[in-house]
């Protein structure tokens, strides 16, 4: 979600913030100048870490990796990539130029309802799927019960095509946001001027608006790339080993720590080329950005092309959103006695007290972060922010070891100091804590929470602090008195999208929770694993309707 | 050879029941440079859109060298009508040099042609160096050549600028309309131009079409707009001037506050003043240079306001009979406000409106 929301704001936020002038008459103060660098050093701690333990490999365990699980996890997430971002574009650029550029019956219902898959996290649609398809699921049971067994054939839905078909209709919707929006601000007039040059709408559309929109589509292509490495849920519900799987189950069942280090290391080189491929892409958007014409005149679909497109919107709708989610309300509804607890409403308050304080922590950084970045729009400041919301791009498996690997480190030291010392033995004090969960949090989501504070205060002009300051504030006075009231839009937003993103984050949540706090994510996570589909559904329409809050939220804005 | 290259007879174009085109008729013939001059939202641009095939109209016929493009119901695609566009915000192709945005539609040219024409192109709007940049390395005024150079480059048989200026700061418009209108010419263009702005017009345009609410008030040449409107519309629209009361005399003879004007009377004030007969009242237009500035006359009055042109100043007065003109004079007379200045008429060509009329 967070990724599409950047887009815009990058070229602008650049454009805006080097336009002005700096605050020259800003006093330097210290304070201001350390947070960012200090965040970006707590986010630079894991990701030093696993990259640490790549340069140090340990013979025998590399040995015995390469020897054993490396190759077919190499190839794995190869076909894994491949395939869910080929079709993840193909879906969402087409399904964006039909919604944005054309008209076709349902469009306006279509082009709003095509971003709900977002709200379903992966691995929901991939424990429905699954529940629905597989050999004892409905649809093969009934098949085969018409057919007969001699008669019935059914692919098998475990394979690969099968978590490529899941991923697609659980991350397209990157591509179709990012690809739609470039449509839309292209306007008609390039089209009309392609026309009024002699192409047909088809070459138009081949040679001005493609072209045109590939910094946005291959900005989707990335997130969806991104997502897919760092996805952890849906591969292991489809058993489909990948390095996000391999590295947990070199944490839980292995106990190998080096292993799982050796592992996340190889992913994090993988995640940082698609960074910077990234931010090359996002560079570019700003000088393919065109100012939107007036009145769109769309392109309308008439005869069977006008059903024929109504009916591949409507086929995706139903695939990626209305099966999945019926299918989760009926299984819901069926064993809502059963698991309506006391343990449910555990799962439920965990999820809520974790997403509530890791948002807060997160949001508040992130204002932090954001106004020392205007009080000292310097080089350093600039980096340290970069790096510090670096974290969006990391898989949560990697940065759960590369927070555990330096805590472990630091816990035995300080238990040591206390034997040492004192002759008491403290036990371990940072492991299994909610502190140590928060840290690994915010790594994971201060781009989140950073994105929608700073493009606010990217709209605030600097004249504002110069008034402020004439009337003599300065520092926390200021930033109490005049942004936090401008921010509090910005900041709201932060904290829904932060909120909704811990609370269906999974492998963090497994891997760092202090002994009891089981959340929904992990619920769903262990009912998966044993193959209970339908005790899973209960917590996932908690997770979907979570989910459907920042869609409802954006869509109201940009409607207004 | 008399048949019009572009000729619209009756056009409507309406959204809903809000009319936009109302009835409205036009004929260009060849390797002239027509514009269409009206304030906003007077639905110029929506008569240049439907020339060039992107809007429907409701009614009426639009044919290109004699062969019909457009009537109810019909409408032949924008890229089959050989119409070149230039468009208001340029619509540049960012993802494309200079030199292939130009290169752009030539694709039905055969290879060699194609890059002689973008060299050509590119000498005729002096783009030569840079040729390999890409459009927002260029300032306003490089990209509005470019986009003239794309759209000129397929040699389209009419031309379109849909307010091709108006994204370029003043003093960069001037130059680049005379520019345009040389680079137009050159080519044997014809064209059509649409702006509010009536510099722009006049700097291009061999005939100019006054556009209100729909309709095309008067086709002319600019010194006709100027000097002969033929509406109330028209007199205020273009250029600068005041309306003063008088009374026809007869056919010659017009008495306005003044003094008596003895001129030829436009045939519109002599067709209203049929209706009417003699002796009824008209509202007389005075321009600012039909009031001269003459010490020695007798005739006195007070400025008001004064505004400083550079060569001339323009001054507003108070006349005797307290209504307002507007007078310009050459900047060495320089008065002060408050002063009683001595005036003087000279006018050639009465224009005026009945009262009566709106």
């Amino acid at each position: 979600m967070y990724g599409t929301h950047n887009v815009k704001s990058e070229g602008r936020s650049i454009g805006t913030s080097f336009s002005h002038y700096p605050p020259s008459v800003f006093r330097t103060t210290l304070s201001w100048r350390f947070i960012p660098v200090l965040v970006a050093v707590l986010v630079l701690i894991p990701v030093g870490t696993v990259i640490l333990s790549f340069l140090t490999p340990t013979g025998d365990v590399w040995q015995h990796l390469v020897e054993t699980i490396l190759p077919s996890l190499l190839i794995n997430t190869f076909w894994l990539a491949l395939g869910v971002s080929v079709s993840s574009a193909l879906l969402g650029v087409s399904l964006a130029w039909f919604t944005a550029v054309c008209d076709f019956p349902g469009r306006k219902i279509f082009s709003w309802g095509l971003m709900l898959p977002l709200a379903i996290p992966a691995y929901v649609m991939a424990f429905v799927t699954l529940g629905l398809f597989d050999f004892t699921g409905p649809i093969q049971t009934s098949l085969r019960s018409w057919l007969g067994p001699e008669l019935f054939w059914f692919p098998n839905v475990r394979g690969r095509l099968g978590v490529i078909i899941v991923m697609t209709l659980a991350f397209y919707p990157y591509v179709y946001l990012l690809a739609r929006n470039a449509f839309l601000t292209q306007g008609k007039r390039s089209l009309e001027a392609a026309q009024s040059l002699g192409l047909n709408r088809t070459q138009g559309f081949l040679k001005v608006a493609l072209p045109m929109a590939r910094p946005w589509i291959a900005s989707g292509v990335m997130l969806v790339l991104m997502e897919t490495l760092a996805d952890f849920g849906t591969v292991a519900v489809f058993n489909y080993d990948t390095f996000t799987t391999a590295i947990y189950k070199a944490w839980f069942s292995m106990f190998s720590l080096s292993a799982a280090s050796q592992l996340a290391s190889l992913l994090i080189v993988i995640a940082f080329v698609l960074i910077v491929m990234e931010q090359k892409f996002r560079s570019r958007m700003r000088y393919a950005e065109t100012k939107q014409s007036s009145r769109v005149a769309r392109i309308s679909l008439t005869g069977w092309r006008a059903w024929a497109v109504a009916g591949f919107a409507s086929a995706t709708l139903f695939f990626a959103f209305l099966l999945p989610t019926t299918q989760l309300i009926i299984w819901a509804t069926h064993n809502f006695v059963e698991e309506f607890n006391q343990l449910y409403l555990s799962f439920l308050w965990h999820s809520l007290i974790l997403s509530g304080l890791a948002s807060i922590l997160i949001c508040s950084v992130a204002v932090l972060l954001v106004y020392s970045a205007r009080r000292h729009p310097d080089i350093v400041t600039r980096v340290a922010v970069r790096v510090a919301t670096i974290g969006y791009a990391l898989p949560g498996v990697v940065l759960a070891v590369g927070i555990f690997v330096p805590l472990a480190w630091l816990d035995n030291w300080l238990r040591e100091m206390a034997m040492q010392l004192f002759h008491i033995e403290t036990g371990f004090l940072i492991q299994g804590t909610l502190a140590a969960m928060l840290i690994a949090y915010m790594t994971r989501f201060l781009a989140v929470g950073h994105y929608p504070i700073d493009s606010a205060m990217q709209r605030i002009t600097f004249s504002i602090d110069e008034a402020s300051m004439g009337l003599g504030l300065n520092g926390w006075n200021m930033l109490k008195r005049v942004h936090l009231p401008i921010l509090k839009g910005g900041i709201y937003t932060a904290v829904t999208l932060v909120f909704v993103d811990v609370m269906k984050e999974m492998p963090i949540t497994l891997m760092t929770r202090p002994f009891g706090w089981d959340t929904l994510a992990v619920r769903i996570f262990e009912m998966t694993s044993e193959g209970e589909w339908e005790q899973a559904a209960l917590p996932a329409v908690a997770l979907v309707l979570a989910g459907l809050i920042p869609i409802v939220l954006f869509t109201h804005q940009a409607e207004k | 050879m008399d048949t019009p290259l572009l000729e619209l007879t009756n056009i409507y174009q309406a959204y809903g029941d809000q009319i936009v085109v109302n009835n409205l008729s036009l004929a260009l013939k060849k390797g002239v440079i027509g514009c269409l001059l009206g304030p906003s939202a007077c639905g110029k641009t929506t008569v240049l859109r439907c020339i060039a095939g992107f809007e429907p109209i409701t009614a009426g016929e639009i044919f290109l060298n004699g062969v019909k493009v457009n009537s109810s119901g019909f409408s032949l695609q924008p890229e089959q009508r050989h119409i070149g566009m230039v468009f208001q915000d340029f619509a540049l192709f960012p993802h494309l040099t200079v030199a292939a945005n130009i290169d752009f539609g030539l694709h039905r040219m055969h290879h060699t042609e194609r890059a002689l024409r973008v060299t050509e192109m590119l000498q005729i709007v002096g783009l030569a160096d840079v040729t390999n940049n890409y459009p927002h390395e260029l300032s306003g005024g490089q990209q509005q050549r470019v986009a003239l150079a794309r759209a000129l480059a397929p040699r389209p048989d009419l031309l379109l600028l849909d307010e091709p200026f108006s994204n370029l700061d003043v003093n960069l418009r001037e130059r680049l309309s005379l520019e345009v209108r040389d680079i137009l010419k050159s080519q044997g263009a014809t064209a059509i131009l649409v702006t509010h702005d009536q510099n722009e017009a006049f700097a291009i345009a061999d005939e100019i079409g006054v556009m209100h609410h729909g309709e095309i008030t008067q086709w002319d040449t600019a010194y006709n707009l100027y000097h002969r409107p033929s509406s109330r519309f028209v007199a205020n629209f273009v250029g600068q001037g005041v309306f003063l009361s008088g009374r026809v005399l007869d056919s010659r003879h017009v008495e306005i506050e003044l003094g008596i004007l003895t001129a030829d009377i436009s045939h519109q004030c002599a067709s209203d003043c049929r209706v009417c007969g003699e002796g009824c009242y008209v509202d007389v237009l005075i321009r600012p240079d039909d009031i001269v500035h003459d010490d020695a006359s007798s005739l006195q009055a007070q400025i008001i306001h004064k505004a400083f042109r550079g060569a001339k100043i323009l001054y507003t007065l108070r006349l005797p009979g307290g209504s307002i003109a507007l007078s310009l004079v050459p900047s060495h007379h320089n008065h002060a406000v408050g002063e009683n200045i001595g005036i003087k008429l000279e006018v050639d060509h009465v224009v005026a409106f009945s009262q009566i009329a709106p």
